[in-house]
């Protein structure tokens, strides 16, 4: 339960309806469905639809293979250049990926192929019978990776995969990182993260240990010295703060936060509903949250943002979901004060115009209020800075406050690599995550071994 | 609207639109339907001596393209399984209702005199339009020394073919099989025995699929399958060529041909009488979307014809016989060239890897800075194979153009190279 909203009532609606309004939000293709939209793809050659898969699929090879029948080999072809990519297929935002880049994607050839659903069909239906993935020889490497999120599972799995054994260090009680605790509800249902995160390891030589958090009860000294290599995917764990008085008051909370709450819940018709509702953000984080808040049956949903529609970090596919699901959305506003009510709770808050002026975002001196019973942030994380704190973390070069890499996924100390959303590189989506834990392992592989040839 | 009216070996019709001896012209029942419908004509089921034929469970198989579109169809059945004597009974009906269509017999019986002596009376007497001898079923009835055992021999097809217009006064067409290596020689042998016209192609010796669980052909009977015969939109190039041949073999010149073989649409059609047909004739079609088709061949065709100033279609018919040629008289000076559309060009570099890989690397992938490809036509290296725009998934967007060689028509019988070439 999550203290700050404990005063809140619970859903009018029973568990079951809740249910159903967190299923899939794109259903799975049935088999017609997938042969009728696989034979629409037209199996270009140095297909655009690849070069925009940051995760370099081969989604024309993948696509034939579902429309010859051959569905492993298709789910082989997907998960050989991304092994996370059931999950993807759910939460890409294929919009601006490959179905943006999709040849059929303009006005003349209607619509693009539906890469992702098409790419959720083969792996839903692959039926392995066993991981279709083979070790190499055992190397005698042992490498660390923190954190068993995209990044650090696509790291050990491709480490496994090259005949090293891998320790994950994990924080949280389950593997999966956001897929497990950050994704909307309806975007990745049931359990399918700890579905894909058991597939993973079915490669075997992964063993994943739980309630180490890197800065707390793991030092990258002790990694360094211990471990042949280490990965660093840790992720983004601090909140951005609005920097307002009283943030802290009850009914006021990071939107990760209860994300996370509503993924991990059992019976969702125990979780607190904020009838009035205001979130703080643009990015699909934001959007989630509102939309799950929508669907858990709040009555007022209203989003505000400090600049316009064209500058949100969510995409225009995401903001028609919130359309759709009743969200209002509202623009050139910033958040300037909390308001409580008598008890010290919020009850909503005062907003101030906001414009744009020779470049630059400036107050109107106009201001509104909106009323809530909950606010949820969703300004972005931080890269929490106490995960870094013992002697050698601390000389990790960094940008901003990210972990610099170069293009190999290198940081700054050799030895240790860095991948997903605590480096810099990208915008923090699933598929780059699970590209750099690939990327990363090759490079640690083949600098193992070159080591080994040196000796 | 055009005139869509023919008559054909002497068989007049409203249109040239008529069913082939198939299911669909199994009874009266479907017969009339197809009347109702608007079809000009129909070919009745194949009839035979009784007892009837007997048929198997299953009968049919197809070859299926991209999302269960079905290109062609086997089957393995045999003529009428119905006695002879309801057969003529129901077309003596549907002939007395329906005299302005035309109705054609299909008849096959053993290979021997008596027995057409015997049968053409009859079918005479129900006062059909004219008789089609089946000389073509490849499955089942050669077994019995009918259908394609007696249309392979050009003496058996040339010997019935006179028994028939010897004990009858019907015309007589001549069904050819294409399980042959020169359509001509069974051709002439009709014309030869006195054919009134020729209809082809029957259906081509076929096995479509095979089920490789239980690893055995289709269609499935029991455990085993045999060959059968094939038809619908496959094997339209197959019958094109054969009406073509047999339109421009001089021996045969003037025969009325009819069209058969993968006729879907009036643009199928046009083609098949560009290519000297006056009739055709359709069964696969009508097998996989019902008789309701025919409004829409004739809709179509006749809109066509108007559009070109065809009042009929003797007015077009066989005006591609003419331009259908041996190659060696193909003007080796013709020269085409590639030309892409960029602006119609979807990016999807199929006619690149088409070429650079099967053909002539003359198709050009240069990367833009955002990551796609623009493909542009070397002219030097392009032969014009028309490969390019036949992968194209675009329609016109790539344009295969003349070009100006400045060289006179030679052929290759002229042609310096030709080490055989006739002294001039």
């Amino acid at each position: 339960m999550i203290d700050a909203l404990k005063h809140l009532p619970r859903p009018r609606a029973g568990a079951e309806q809740l249910a159903d309004n967190f299923g899939d939000l794109a259903p799975p293709l049935t088999a017609r469905q997938a042969a009728v939209e696989s034979a629409r793809c037209l199996y270009c050659f140095d297909a655009p639809c690849i070069n925009a898969c940051p995760s370099d699929i081969d989604i024309p090879s993948f696509i034939h293979r579902i429309s010859d029948d051959n569905l492993q080999g298709a789910a082989e072809k997907i998960l050989s250049a991304n092994i996370l990519g059931g999950s993807c297929a759910r939460v890409c935002p294929t919009e601006i990926l490959c179905q943006q880049a999709c040849v059929r994607n303009s006005a003349q050839e209607c619509a693009p192929v539906l890469i992702g659903l098409l790419q959720r069909y083969a792996v839903d239906n692959a039926n392995f019978s066993e991981h279709p993935f083979k070790r190499s020889p055992a190397s005698g490497k042992r490498i660390a990776v923190v954190g068993a999120g995209p990044a650090g599972l696509s790291c050990a799995h491709r480490l496994a995969m090259h005949g090293h054994d891998v320790v994950i260090y994990e924080a949280q009680e389950k593997a999966g990182g956001l897929n497990e605790y950050g994704i909307a509800r309806y975007k990745l249902v049931d359990d399918y993260a700890q579905r894909e995160v058991d597939f993973l390891l079915g490669i075997g030589g992964i063993e994943i240990c739980h309630g180490q958090r890197l800065g707390a009860n793991l030092s990258l000294t002790e990694l360094h010295q211990q471990y042949d290599s280490v990965f660093l995917g840790v992720g983004l764990n601090a909140v951005r703060q609005l920097g307002l008085a009283d943030e802290e008051a009850p009914g006021l909370l990071a939107a990760t936060e209860y994300i996370r709450e509503l993924r991990q819940a059992d019976d969702l018709s125990q979780l607190p509903l904020a009838e009035r509702c205001l979130v703080i953000g643009a990015g699909n984080t934001a959007i989630d949250m509102a939309v799950q808040m929508s669907r858990l049956g709040a009555r007022d949903v209203n989003l505000v943002y400090r600049r316009g529609h064209a500058d949100m970090g969510a995409t225009e596919h995401e903001q028609d979901i919130a359309k759709a699901n009743q969200v209002r959305l509202h623009t050139w506003a910033r958040p300037d004060a909390v308001l409580l009510d008598d008890m010290g709770r919020v009850r909503g808050m005062r907003f101030i115009r906001t414009e744009m002026a020779d470049g630059r975002l400036r107050d109107t001196g106009e201001s509104f209020e909106l009323a809530a019973d909950a606010i949820f942030k969703a300004i972005g994380q931080r890269f929490d800075d106490a995960s870094l704190s013992d002697p050698l973390a601390a000389q990790l070069a960094r940008d901003g406050e990210r972990i610099r890499v170069d293009q190999c996924l290198r940081t700054s100390l050799p030895g240790v690599y860095a991948g997903g959303d605590c480096t810099a590189l990208g915008q923090d989506l699933t598929v780059e995550a699970v590209q750099h834990g690939k990327l990363a392992a090759e490079a640690i592989h083949a600098q193992l071994m070159l080591n080994v040839e040196a000796a | 609207m055009a005139d869509l009216s023919i008559v054909f070996a002497g068989i007049k019709a409203p249109n040239p639109f008529w069913l082939a001896s198939a299911p669909p012209t199994d009874k009266a029942y479907n017969v009339v339907r197809a009347f109702e419908a608007g079809w000009g004509g129909v070919v009745w089921k194949t009839l035979g001596e009784d007892p009837a034929a007997v048929n198997v469970s299953s009968r049919y198989s197809a070859h299926f393209g991209a999302n269960r579109l079905v290109q062609g169809i086997n089957n393995i059945e045999l003529i009428t399984d119905r006695s002879l004597e309801i057969n003529l009974r129901e077309i003596t009906q549907v002939k007395k209702d329906w005299p302005d269509r035309a109705l054609i017999v299909s008849l096959m019986v053993p290979c021997e005199e008596e027995s057409w002596k015997f049968i053409l009376p009859l079918v005479e007497a129900t006062g059909a339009d004219g008789i089609e001898l089946n000389f073509g079923c490849p499955h089942g009835m050669p077994e019995r020394g009918m259908g394609a055992a007696v249309g392979q021999v050009p003496e058996y097809v040339e010997m019935v073919t006179r028994w028939c217009k010897t004990y009858c006064s019907l015309p007589v067409i001549v069904k050819l099989t294409p399980n042959i290596t020169d359509i001509r020689q069974s051709a002439r042998a009709a014309h030869r025995g006195g054919a009134d016209a020729v209809s082809l192609i029957n259906t081509i010796n076929s096995i479509t699929s095979v089920d490789l669980d239980r690893m055995v052909a289709h269609p499935i009977v029991g455990d085993q399958s045999t060959h059968g015969g094939y038809c619908g939109s496959a094997v339209k190039p197959i019958a094109l060529n054969m009406v073509a041949e047999i339109a421009r073999d001089p021996q045969t010149r003037g025969l009325p041909i009819c069209g058969i073989g993968g006729i879907g649409n009036w643009r199928d059609a046009a083609e098949f009488i560009a290519l000297g047909s006056g009739a055709v004739q359709v069964c696969t079609a009508a097998m996989l979307h019902g008789f309701r088709i025919v409004e829409d061949m004739q809709d179509g065709l006749s809109r066509w014809m108007d559009q070109h100033g065809h009042q009929s279609l003797e007015a077009f018919r066989g005006q591609a016989v003419a331009h259908t040629t041996d190659w060696k008289y193909l003007d080796i000076n013709y020269q085409v060239i590639a030309k892409i559309d960029q602006d119609a060009c979807i990016g999807c570099g199929r006619c690149h890897i088409a070429c650079e890989d099967t053909s002539h690397q003359a198709i050009d992938s240069t990367v833009k800075a955002d990551g796609t490809h623009i493909y542009s036509v070397i002219d030097q290296e392009c032969v014009g194979c028309n490969l390019c725009q036949i992968t194209c998934p675009v329609e016109n967007c790539i344009e295969m153009v003349p070009q100006d060689t400045g060289k006179p028509y030679l052929n290759w019988t002229q042609d310096p190279r030709n080490p055989y070439r006739e002294a001039s």
